[in-house]
């Protein structure tokens, strides 16, 4: 019987089996860390007397709170600057290679692992972050754990865990112009909705996902989470062996040539079998947004906004109406319709250089609406670096949009990039939840093309009512 | 951890389903470095309007969260867990649970009894019926009572072990530690490392 890509890559870090009930004992290859969820854990191994016991395998950075302009300034808030210099002296003291606020690695951590080559197929990587599933772009195992599963790994480098179940997410046809890896997983989402992937690794395939850059890959992989799986998994080829040789830690030589052997080997075998089976057809699919206040509660944006009384399922129909209620939204306005205050152009989803490029072609030439605030904070300082060698923030500040440092940002506003009471966004970040971009704030998920084209109209749009 | 083999409280109805972490503890709650002193981030937003339900008697002092389907979706923020545990809860109560809240509650103590959402549709009548109702939640024999309504809930076998026993994790799993050295010795060369790259 053959073994699904998951499987595989499960078998291949078994450090013990679990019997019966027990879990199986899972070693971990790269732990990934940053100032939110690490502080608790460094503090439990002090407590406990115990080492960290794979520093080479564990690398940090400082996201989540950094602010993203005026970075060479202390930190003004100062719980925030506390957080970040904890992360420092943890890091110092056991020894872990961190990339600080002002550093050219500097970044999401989502991003900085693979830009450096550190993630790669058939790995296992965690880290106290759920958008961890991102780097199942490269056929790794790779998911978020909590504080004290960062804590085990620190002390032990493994993890007890229950294997997880399968699903594969065919997803087949030639998506049309404008329609980006982002309005793939948004729909997947909305098929499956937000518990549909619970205990489930998923794999993405089929000639869809094929034809997908890494970095589209990686947007893919990255909401995995918001459909309720911990991970996401895209079989590693060639596209993927293309953009790791190379990089800072790929690696080289008779190396390289031995890892790619192993790598071609990570694939679901013909006669494996899935759990279960979800089929998406690319060619129907369009630019999709989100009209409410989680991932699932997505449409095509050609849609209206939807009557919670059509939804059959009361959970759903209460759900629907709390969710207008918040949104400040009322049903039967086309979508097209609906008017944003802020546009933010980012995260570890849509802040890498693909998606830079896609939003500046929008951009070029044309200007963000005099009513709509547009921020373009890159995922990493190399990626910042990057577009700025092509000219594209000449592009977003020309255009009227603000051209910020790395860091997560208004993604989930932990630093002082957030949403006022009652403003509406058009976001490339992944959650949609009740004032996760600030309180009281409003947030309509889409692709990068989708919030440079709602940026210019100042409602939300596609490219193609720019024409 | 502290062993925990029944528990028994006044119950709260959550009448919302997919809760998320954002709403159970809003990310600017999270800078803290302690792992204590999260109460008052727990439904931060929510606790904002009067008449939520933590903010009315009896349910104010409540330590068993009655939620709908879906709960702990999102952030993989053990913050939600320390926020419930801080400002009371003992366990929480849904048809579906978050794969990684779940995996969170079971390392902290926190019980995510996991019932059909029929239960949990009776449950809430109960509570809202009979405010200050307490719940009993009896982890040996997997069952959650209240007055007349009695139920089984589903926890996995392993992390209800280890509830039980009170065990932690790392020492369970330090028990391995040869087998540990013993794979890493069969790892392949190839794979990455950390340590700084020197340019050439």
């Amino acid at each position: 019987m053959g073994r699904t890509l998951a499987e595989k890559v499960w078998d291949a870090h078994l450090v013990r089996k679990g019997d019966g009930a027990e879990p199986d004992l899972i070693y971990i290859d790269l732990h990934l860390v940053h100032e939110v969820t690490s502080p608790q854990a460094f503090d439990g191994l002090r407590l406990a007397g115990r080492t960290l016991r794979r520093p080479d395998l564990t690398i940090a950075t400082e996201d989540h709170n950094v602010p993203t302009i005026d970075v060479e300034l202390p930190i003004a808030d100062p719980v925030s600057r506390t957080q970040v210099d904890t992360l420092r002296r943890n890091c110092a003291e056991f020894g872990v290679r961190l990339h600080p606020m002002g550093d050219a690695e500097q970044g999401i951590v989502h991003v900085v692992g693979p830009q450096l080559g550190l993630t790669q197929p058939g790995m296992t990587v965690v880290c106290g972050d759920s958008h961890t599933s991102t780097h199942g772009a490269f056929g790794s195992i790779a998911f978020g754990i909590g504080t004290s599963e960062v804590e085990h790994v620190m002390a032990t480098q493994t993890l007890p865990l229950k294997p997880f179940k399968t699903m594969a997410i065919n997803v087949n046809g030639t998506l049309r112009p404008g329609v980006t890896s982002k309005d793939v997983i948004l729909a997947v989402i909305a098929k499956i909705g937000t518990g549909g992937g619970q205990g489930y690794i998923l794999e993405y395939r089929g000639d869809t996902i094929e034809a997908m850059s890494m970095e589209a890959r990686m947007t893919v992989c990255n909401m995995s989470i918001e459909a309720g799986a911990r991970a996401g998994m895209i079989a590693p080829d060639d596209t993927t062996f293309d953009y790791i040789e190379g990089r800072d830690h790929a690696p080289k030589g008779a190396d390289w040539d031995a890892a790619v052997e192993y790598w071609r080997s990570l694939r679901t075998d013909d006669d494996a079998t899935f759990d279960m089976e979800v089929d998406i057809d690319a060619d129907a699919l369009t630019p999709f947004v989100t009209w409410g206040t989680n991932p699932g509660q997505g449409l095509p944006l050609a849609e209206r906004v939807p009557d919670p009384e059509d939804f059959g399922d009361d959970n759903a129909k209460v759900a629907a109406e709390k969710a207008l209620a918040y949104m400040g939204l009322e049903p039967g306005t086309p979508l097209r319709e609906i008017h944003v205050d802020t546009v933010f152009l980012g995260s570890c989803t849509n802040g890498r250089i693909e998606d830079l490029r896609a939003a500046a072609e929008v951009l070029k030439g044309r200007k963000v609406a005099s009513d709509v605030r547009m921020l373009v904070v890159p995922g990493s300082m190399r990626v910042r670096a990057q577009a700025e060698s092509e000219g594209l923030d000449k592009v977003f500040t020309a255009a009227g949009a603000e051209w910020r440092s790395a860091g997560c940002s208004m993604c989930l506003g932990m630093n002082p990039d957030q949403l006022k009471p009652g403003e509406r966004s058009a976001s490339t970040s992944n959650r949609n939840f009740e004032g996760r971009q600030g309180k009281g704030g409003r947030t309509h998920l889409v692709s990068p093309l989708v919030a440079a084209a709602t940026a210019v109209r100042g409602t939300l749009s596609s490219p193609s009512d720019l024409d | 951890m502290e062993p925990f083999t029944s528990h028994t409280g006044v119950g709260v109805p959550l009448r919302r389903s997919n809760v998320d972490t954002d709403q159970i503890i809003p990310a600017v709650y999270l800078k803290r470095v302690t792992r204590t002193g999260f109460e008052d981030g727990l439904f931060a937003a929510w606790r904002a309007d009067d008449s939520f339900i933590l903010n009315q008697e009896p349910f104010r002092g409540g330590s068993v969260l009655v939620a709908g389907p879906d709960f702990g979706t999102g952030s993989s923020r053990e913050h939600a867990v320390w926020a419930l545990m801080d400002y009371g809860f003992r366990v929480v109560l849904s048809s579906r649970f978050a794969d990684i809240f779940r995996g969170n509650a079971g390392k902290q103590g926190l019980v995510a009894a996991q019932c059909e959402q029929s239960d949990i549709e009776l449950l809430w009548k109960l509570l809202e019926n009979e405010p200050g109702t307490e719940v009993t939640v009896d982890l040996t024999a997997k069952t959650v009572r209240a007055k007349d309504f009695s139920a089984a809930f589903q926890i996995d076998d392993y992390t209800r072990w280890r509830l039980l026993e009170g065990l932690d994790d790392i020492g369970l799993t330090l028990r391995n530690v040869d087998a540990i050295g013993e794979f890493e010795g069969r790892r392949p060369t190839w794979l990455p490392t950390t340590n700084p790259v020197t340019a050439g």
